[in-house]
């Protein structure tokens, strides 16, 4: 390990790196969770658990309305109701004000209990003035109609070039119009895929206290080091003056990065009360405002050459972020496999819905669900094997992916058996009324170490300890810090106390976008590596050697090869004096590094059954194989994947977003209603990880979004593959899939 | 659910709905529950109350109204927070606790229809399957784990040599948004084998 270090260290890069493959102790082996005994048990506290002396619980009226103007609310009956303390009317629901969402809380109870504050919220009485809505996000033709929609982007390129005196519409007609009628196969279709939710189990929401002038947040978030500031400018006082924190988070999925406008409101109730304030969404709430993510529909047609491979792509897409407008971005459309030519357009669609937030891997999961059932529905035309279609296809992908996407299509094969069970869609084996199919899709994602600090502290009697505003959504990021100091410093990961979850910690960047393990192994490695280095130093002053020679491993530094001559970590770290030895070191994001990078593929896998009679869609194995370089610990590593792969299942075949075309109300708006994944319905999942020593070479990306991406996309090619029809939009509901039958 | 509309210690479920079907006005309540009380000759409870409660094996006292649930009292008095608020009418099992061994929804029992009766949390049940689910990474961000947790306890009493198709058909009553679900048959598949 030393070796390879002081090699590095004349090299450019720096003297960091990770160990090899060989060489490493912790890094790369399965790891248990470290906090996964508190969660198990019930000991683990997350901000809903969070209850302080003399907390109000604070609960809010959400409009009934998906567009409505407040005439008024009348609080009187909800200010008499035994145990009620504060009424608060939100700001943007002061009298006239238009509200354009159903679920948008207006005003907010606090009380002694949680009964009496839903008995408060029941008392209020609201005047209001009921306006049209619109929330068919489908319906393009509605849409225009009804005046909501506009230009949402687009691009075209095509390989020739139109001359000096051609109009470019035109001519970039005439291109498309002449490489169809080249193609040898030309597809048509329409692809969709519905609105979800996030659907955190804990509600957004904090337990709020001023001590004075200072606020302590305990917040659910994903982002402690960014939130202090977005308490702070609401509530115009420094960002010195909040500490934000979260050491148990009850999911986010991307949904949870600010103090959202309920947060603040709690912090001026406590204010004003002069007492601690918890506020947590309602489950409905949740579902309404807690985010969701952007539904895209499609419209394409593409050409191909004789082999299946795209040359020419024309579409328009649309779709609805709420409020906004928005949707799926253009830019991400036609996804990985990119034909040299193509036209693509989008339409925004506004909508009386809440505006959406980031989910998991945002663009994508749409992208690949719209785009990738054509290229299979390009193999169905042509009576080919999907497998053999992707492969040709990956010409059109990015040139330094195209081998690593061709490899692990090749191991996703042999785990799922693809060439044995293939058969041509629709022409597969019938069992009274059930068929099976086989469909595939293939991914991408960036997953760029984010921004972090750490403070590694090393005191004289050994003792070890970090500290880092990041946090642990439940991707096992504690459990890395410790490994990476564990592995750096030549220790076991319980001879190491992991800090994270406050903002009064060393800054590290928010969780969104599989960014967070590539930064905490930056810093921590960082931190330790020139922690170690010091040490180091002490120990080859006092045993006569060159520090260049040493190293730290089982518990002790001593020269390399010669275990006998060193000193134990307790005797090293005695030579510190009374003083702990404190250093902070940190990765900005985006700055080159050996230790991380950036840029994944991934390829997944569906294997499901229909039944022909009811329309219902099984999973009967699901296989994804995933490059993110440098793994860390794979059992958390994979934990992800079958979380993104579980989410996506739910996404295709039972989420949902549902409003009434009439009212724009939310129809499913509760657990009962609103249909996710069970333990009983994902089948035999296969996991993975694509890491020979070209990728470990790599260093560390993450892998929280890659594997949520394909799992639509996949599954809509295996019950196309099935029944021999195209269930266009997604969830592939027992319903849809027999309009499309019918349809066939 | 059906914890609650069990008849126990002269509190049945027909006059609790009597009861708590005037929570607006206290005086109101007062004057039809007394009326409910001398109709039925039960004890029929409005505002705040003290009781016992029979909780991980010790007898606590919890101040409660008619509509106080029993997750609200283990929360809220008892800093038992293991049992979680996911959904209010019980469908994603995160507030399992067992009420004389049998697995209900804390968010959907009444804490006064528990008396006399003993309830386990998550932090009573020792840790032998907690260790399963950390040793087959079945978690994520745990949310869902302590309701999970007791569902499977629950179900291995019921179930001890449960099949994979038993397990898969056994523990719907739970919902995990991570997608742990793999990893909670492994759970579950390696204590039945261990067991």
């Amino acid at each position: 390990m030393a070796q390879v270090e002081d090699k590095q260290a004349q090299g450019p890069q720096g003297p960091y790196s990770w160990p090899s493959r060989k060489d490493s102790k912790v890094i790369g082996k399965n790891h248990e969770r470290m906090d996964g005994i508190e969660k198990s048990t019930g000991a683990a506290k997350y901000t809903y658990d969070v209850n302080l002396k003399n907390q109000l619980i604070a609960k809010a009226l959400g409009s009934p309305h998906a567009h409505c103007r407040i005439n008024g609310i009348d609080t009187t009956a909800a200010e008499k109701v035994p145990g009620v303390v504060d009424v608060h009317i939100l700001p943007h629901a002061e009298a006239g004000s238009e509200i354009k969402w159903q679920g948008e809380l207006l005003a907010i109870v606090s009380a002694e209990s949680e009964g009496a504050a839903a008995e408060g919220v029941d008392a209020l009485k609201v005047d209001y003035e009921v306006l049209d809505s619109f929330t068919s996000d489908s319906d393009l033709k509605g849409a225009e109609e009804a005046g909501v929609t506009a230009r949402g982007g687009g691009k075209v390129e095509t390989v020739n070039e139109p001359g000096d005196d051609d109009d470019e519409d035109e001519w970039v007609d005439a291109e498309i119009e002449r490489l169809f009628k080249e193609s040898k196969h030309v597809v048509e279709g329409y692809y969709g895929i519905d609105a979800i939710t996030h659907c955190c189990l804990e509600p957004h929401g904090s337990t709020v206290a001023w001590e004075g002038d200072k606020l302590k947040a305990y917040l659910s978030t994903q982002n402690v080091s960014g939130t202090d500031e977005g308490f702070a400018n609401d509530l115009e006082i420094s960002a010195d003056s909040v500490d934000v924190e979260c050491t148990y988070i009850g999911g986010g999925f991307g949904s949870k990065f600010a103090p959202d406008y309920w947060g603040i409101a709690a912090a001026r109730i406590s204010k004003r009360t002069g007492r601690p304030v918890k506020l947590m969404l309602s489950r409905d709430q949740e579902l309404k405002l807690g985010g969701n993510r952007p539904s895209g529909y499609l419209q394409v047609k593409l050409g191909a050459n004789a082999d299946g491979v795209v040359q020419v792509w024309d579409s328009h897409h649309w779709g609805t972020s709420g409020v906004s407008g928005s949707g799926v971005s253009h830019t991400v459309v036609p996804y990985v496999l990119v034909p040299p030519n193509y036209r693509r357009k989008a339409t925004a669609v506004r909508t009386n819905l809440v505006r959406a937030r980031a989910w998991r891997a945002p663009n994508h999961p749409q992208a690949c669900a719209i785009t990738q059932t054509a290229i299979d529905d390009l193999a169905a035309t042509m009576g080919k094997d999907s497998y053999d279609v992707f492969m040709a296809n990956l010409v059109n992908a990015n040139n330094e992916k195209a081998d690593v996407y061709a490899e692990e299509m090749k191991i996703g094969a042999k785990l799922i058996d693809w060439k044995a069970k293939w058969h041509p869609h629709g022409k597969g084996e019938r069992n009274g009324s059930i068929v099976e199919g086989l469909g595939m899709a293939l991914h991408t994602w960036g997953g760029v170490a984010n921004t972090s600090e750490c403070t590694v502290k090393i005191h004289p009697d050994g003792g070890v300890s970090s500290f880092c505003g990041t946090q642990d959504i439940g991707s096992g990021t504690k459990t890395v810090c410790a490994m990476v100091l564990a592995e750096t410093l030549g220790l076991s990961t319980n001879q190491v106390t992991v800090n994270y979850g406050s903002s009064t910690y060393p800054f590290s960047g928010a969780s969104g976008g599989s960014t967070t393990v590539g930064a905490v192994s930056e810093s921590h490695r960082r931190a330790a590596t020139d922690a170690l280095t010091v040490l180091k130093g002490k120990v080859a002053e006092k045993i006569g050697a060159d520090a260049g020679t040493l190293v730290a491993s089982d518990g002790r530094i001593h020269v390399a090869g010669n275990k006998d001559k060193g000193l134990g970590w307790k005797e090293a770290c005695g030579l510190l004096g009374l003083k702990p030895l404190e250093i902070t070191r940190g990765h900005t994001r985006g700055d080159a590094s050996p230790l991380s990078n950036s840029g994944v593929g991934g390829v997944q896998m569906a294997h499901v059954c229909v039944d022909l009679d009811t329309g219902v869609v099984k999973m009967k194995e699901f296989v994804a194989v995933q490059d993110q370089g440098l793994v860390i610990n794979p059992v958390t590593c994979k934990s992800q994947i079958y979380g993104a792969v579980i989410m996506g299942i739910a996404a295709a075949l039972y989420e949902q977003r549902i409003a009434d075309p009439a009212t724009g109300a939310l129809l499913n708006a509760e657990l009962a209603d609103y249909q996710l994944a069970r333990l009983g319905d994902i089948g035999d999942i296969k996991i993975e990880l694509y890491e020979p020593e070209s990728e470990r070479q790599r260093g560390v990306i993450g892998n929280g979004e890659p594997p949520a991406i394909s799992p639509v996309a996949a599954i809509s090619n295996a019950v196309a593959n099935a029944i021999g029809a195209r269930v266009s939009t997604a969830p592939y509901t027992p319903q849809r899939v027999l309009e499309a039958l019918k349809n066939a | 659910m059906s914890a609650s509309y069990e008849k126990t210690d002269g509190f049945n479920r027909r006059a609790f709905l009597k009861g708590s079907g005037a929570v607006a006005a206290a005086a109101s309540l007062h004057q039809q529950a007394s009326e409910v009380s001398a109709a039925d000759s039960k004890e029929v409870v409005s505002g705040s109350k003290k009781i016992t409660l029979n909780v991980n094996g010790e007898d606590v006292s919890v101040e409660v109204e008619p509509r106080t649930t029993l997750l609200e009292a283990l929360r809220y008095q008892l800093d038992l927070t293991g049992a979680k608020p996911v959904s209010m009418d019980g469908s994603s099992g995160a507030s399992t606790v067992l009420i004389n061994g049998k697995p209900k929804m804390a968010s959907t029992t009444l804490a006064i229809a528990c008396r006399r009766k003993e309830i386990t949390t998550v932090e009573g049940l020792g840790t032998d399957i907690p260790k399963a689910f950390v040793e087959a990474d079945a978690q994520q961000c745990g949310f869902c784990t302590p309701g999970f947790v007791v569902a499977v306890s629950a179900f291995l009493d019921k179930n001890p040599d449960a099949s994979n198709d038993e397990i898969r058909n056994g523990l719907n009553g739970n919902i995990c948004r991570c997608g742990t679900y793999s990893n909670v048959i492994d759970a579950v598949t390696n204590v039945v084998k261990g067991g």
